[in-house]
């Protein structure tokens, strides 16, 4: 069933560009896209595929759900990385615990208990204070990088309606604040994230049409609202092109009432679910493949698009993660 | 013996809709929630009158341009009968729609609970008040709910649908009224207001200004403060508010539909809803899933039947098109594709049993064969959730 992986490529994309060598070779990597388009399953098969080519990789779920981990068949991660498959770590972003290792590090306090219900002073600032959660969680991806934990640190970052004020944080505290070690800290943070060496964005989406507006839209949101580089779009679930037009017209003449007949007598049962089923593919593959022009014809000239089969698979686990390695490999022509 | 006086569970949505004020469509993100909260308020407008109002987030630009809602905003626009006329219906009742401006609504309700002209417009002009209530998305969850406390308690719709806006977490808008009241019954923010109204500290809190001092700077802490110095003047307006909001989402009157797809992460997000909604006492209406791949696709006889077809597709093919090879080749391809589709529909049949017996309504809506961008698309996904 993987092996339709190189027809869907073909099919839909044979037009676009789709080599993004570099895409590997960056230390951090936001995965991002509307709810839903599987950004997940993305993130983590970029962190199985770097972790093939040798890369000690990080991949870090934002909106914690334990997603990431149960892609890889483990059990849920926490602030802490565990190494859930040979090469990739896992772990869960958990801004409280983010600001408990900033202040440990950087203030030396010695027992943060001193300073009263950390967790309920934590959601009093961040709730009041513009930015301090999304700066709490730029800030520990940043700082992976720059103590060079990891060659690559990928995340599963904040849908699409909400990664341009996570990623626009640190310029925005940098307005904000003045003075103070906040101040200090968002400078390097900076220098990080606007470095399109070492950062990149990829936007994940699915050939519909709120989807592929929503790209459309986050493509100029991060260009004018941010100082990262948007590296590639990637589209999943990328119906395979079933017939071309040759084999549509034999389809054509074998679905005829006289021939449905036959067929039917000759295989032993109704054949007409089975071509019912095709013609589904096939209309379904031609609604979205309207939409897979649209996002092409809409994008800046020069970005990656890759295309990422629709997984016909049992359930959503190791096996699965492993496919989306290698589609996303060939995608980038490794 | 004691006499059952609770009424039968509602079969349909039609009947489920017939006794309600208040249907709030929420769910996983990406699964046609507000396509499905426009379809449910057409389909009631049209076949139970009275005013119905769509209280949307952001309608695909295609649809609202189909339905004349091209820029609308928080004011409630009727959708006209021309709409209609378009899809060969005729609506009993009326149509409307309004979208939420967040913060449009903020500034509503800042100007609603100011307790004097100065202080609303300092709140206004504030620059971390601009910020709070245009970025953050806990603020889009509290508004969104506000708003629908507004329009219900101004009692001009028999019926309005709540899309609910994409949340990090399904749960935070119901939470969002109550964690609204709680921020500004704080201790929390008393706290971080004393120092700068009186600068005596007390030795307990002195640590706290000093870290928040280190991390933040003086200024901007004391930009904060002077912010909900302001707000405070409205705390008591905002308690009851979000106290009364919080009442209404478990009135009788009002219930929540759950909608998604049977793909596993979305579906796996409206099991946890719905066992959320039930576990609050909040009514579970019905669940909804929509794309839902059509049942011959796991017939075992088809499935059997595909798998010899795709073994012996030169031989079935013989003979009845002008080119045998071709023939062979789309009739593997054909078997193949129905083989691969009857993963994914097994898949989500066992996903769809699971969720059987949660709600009192389990509501399936099949793949279409087009996006829906007219009201002749929302009344025909309406037909089929409808009954």
């Amino acid at each position: 069933m993987a092996g339709r992986s190189s027809r869907a490529g073909a099919g839909a994309g044979a037009a676009a560009v789709t080599t993004a060598p570099d895409l590997l070779d960056l230390r951090l990597v936001f995965v991002t896209g509307k709810g839903g388009v599987g950004k997940t399953t993305v993130a983590a098969g970029l962190g199985q595929l770097a972790a093939e080519h040798g890369k000690r990789v990080l991949v870090c779920e934002v909106d914690a759900k334990g997603d990431v981990a149960a892609l890889f068949e483990s059990p849920p991660t926490d602030f802490t990385p565990r190494e859930v498959t040979p090469g990739v770590w896992s772990m869960s972003m958990d801004t409280e615990a983010s600001l408990r290792e900033y202040l440990k590090l950087h203030l030396r306090i010695p027992v943060v208990g001193r300073i009263g219900p950390l967790a309920k002073a934590f959601d009093f600032v961040a709730t009041a204070a513009p930015g301090v959660r999304e700066i709490l969680t730029v800030g520990k991806l940043t700082w992976e990088v720059k103590e060079r934990h990891y060659d690559l640190v990928v995340v599963d970052a904040a849908a699409s309606g909400h990664i341009v004020g996570q990623l626009a944080a640190p310029q925005a505290i940098n307005d904000l604040v003045k003075v103070g070690l906040i101040r200090s800290q968002t400078d390097w943070m900076l220098d990080i994230l606007s470095d399109p060496h070492q950062t990149g964005l990829i936007a994940v989406c699915t050939p519909e049409e709120m989807p592929v507006s929503e790209t459309l839209e986050l493509a100029t949101r991060v260009r004018e609202e941010t100082t990262v580089r948007m590296s590639a779009v990637v589209v999943n679930r990328v119906l395979p092109e079933l017939f071309n037009q040759r084999e549509e017209e034999i389809f054509e003449q074998l679905s005829r009432p006289e021939s449905e007949r036959v067929l039917s007598e000759r295989a032993g049962g109704t054949v007409t679910p089975v071509l019912d089923g095709a013609r589904l593919a096939v209309t379904m593959r031609r609604t979205r493949s309207v939409h897979l022009q649209r996002l092409q014809a809409g994008l800046p000239k020069g970005l990656p698009v890759l295309l990422l089969p629709y997984l016909f698979a049992r359930s959503f686990g190791a096996r699965t993660t492993r496919q989306v390695a290698h589609a996303l490999g060939e995608e980038l022509g490794l | 013996m004691t006499v059952q006086t609770q009424p039968a569970a509602p079969k349909t949505l039609a009947q489920l809709l017939s006794a309600k004020d208040i249907v709030i469509a929420c769910g996983p993100g990406g699964v046609g929630k507000t396509t499905t909260a426009a379809s449910v308020a057409a389909m009631a407008a049209v076949e139970q009158g009275g005013r119905v109002l769509v209280l949307t987030v952001d309608p695909a630009r295609r649809l609202a341009d189909a339905l004349g809602l091209k820029g609308i905003g928080n004011d409630e626009v009727r959708i006209t009968d021309d709409v209609f006329a378009r899809a060969a219906a005729h609506p009993r009742g009326e149509l409307w729609a309004a979208m939420l401006d967040t913060k449009q609504s903020w500034d509503d309700l800042i100007r609603a609970h100011a307790p004097d002209e100065e202080t609303r417009e300092q709140i206004l002009a504030n620059p971390l008040y601009q910020n709070i209530s245009a970025r953050f998305v806990q603020s889009h969850d509290y508004i969104a709910m506000e708003r629908l406390y507004e329009i219900h308690t101004e009692g001009k719709y028999d019926l309005i649908v709540v899309d609910t806006p994409p949340t990090r977490n399904a749960l935070d808008f119901l939470d969002a009224p109550q964690r609204m009241a709680d921020f500004f019954s704080s201790r929390l923010l008393r706290w971080l207001i004393v120092p700068y109204r009186s600068r005596l500290v007390n030795v307990a809190s002195r640590p706290f200004y000093q870290v928040a001092d280190r991390i933040l700077g003086t200024q901007f802490l004391a930009d904060i403060s002077e912010f909900f110095i302001l707000f405070q003047s409205m705390y008591k307006g905002f308690v009851e508010r979000a106290e009364a909001v919080t009442r209404l989402l478990s009135d009788r009157r009002t219930t929540f539909i759950v909608v998604s797809t049977l793909e596993p992460t979305p579906v796996r997000e409206a099991e946890f809803f719905s066992a959320e909604l039930t576990a609050r006492k909040l009514h579970l209406g019905a669940v909804v899933l929509n794309k839902v791949l059509p049942e011959y696709l796991r017939d075992a006889k088809a499935d059997k039947l595909a798998e010899s077809m795709k073994a012996r597709a030169s031989e079935l093919a013989e003979g009845l098109t002008e080119d045998p090879d071709v023939a062979a080749r789309v009739l593997e391809e054909v078997s193949e594709s129905f083989l691969n589709f009857g993963v994914v529909a097994r898949r989500e049949a066992e996903q769809q049993a699971e969720l059987k017996g949660t709600p009192d309504l389990l509501v399936t809506v099949p793949y279409f064969d087009a996006d829906i961008y007219d009201m002749g698309g929302l009344l025909q996904l309406g037909a089929q959730v409808w009954h």
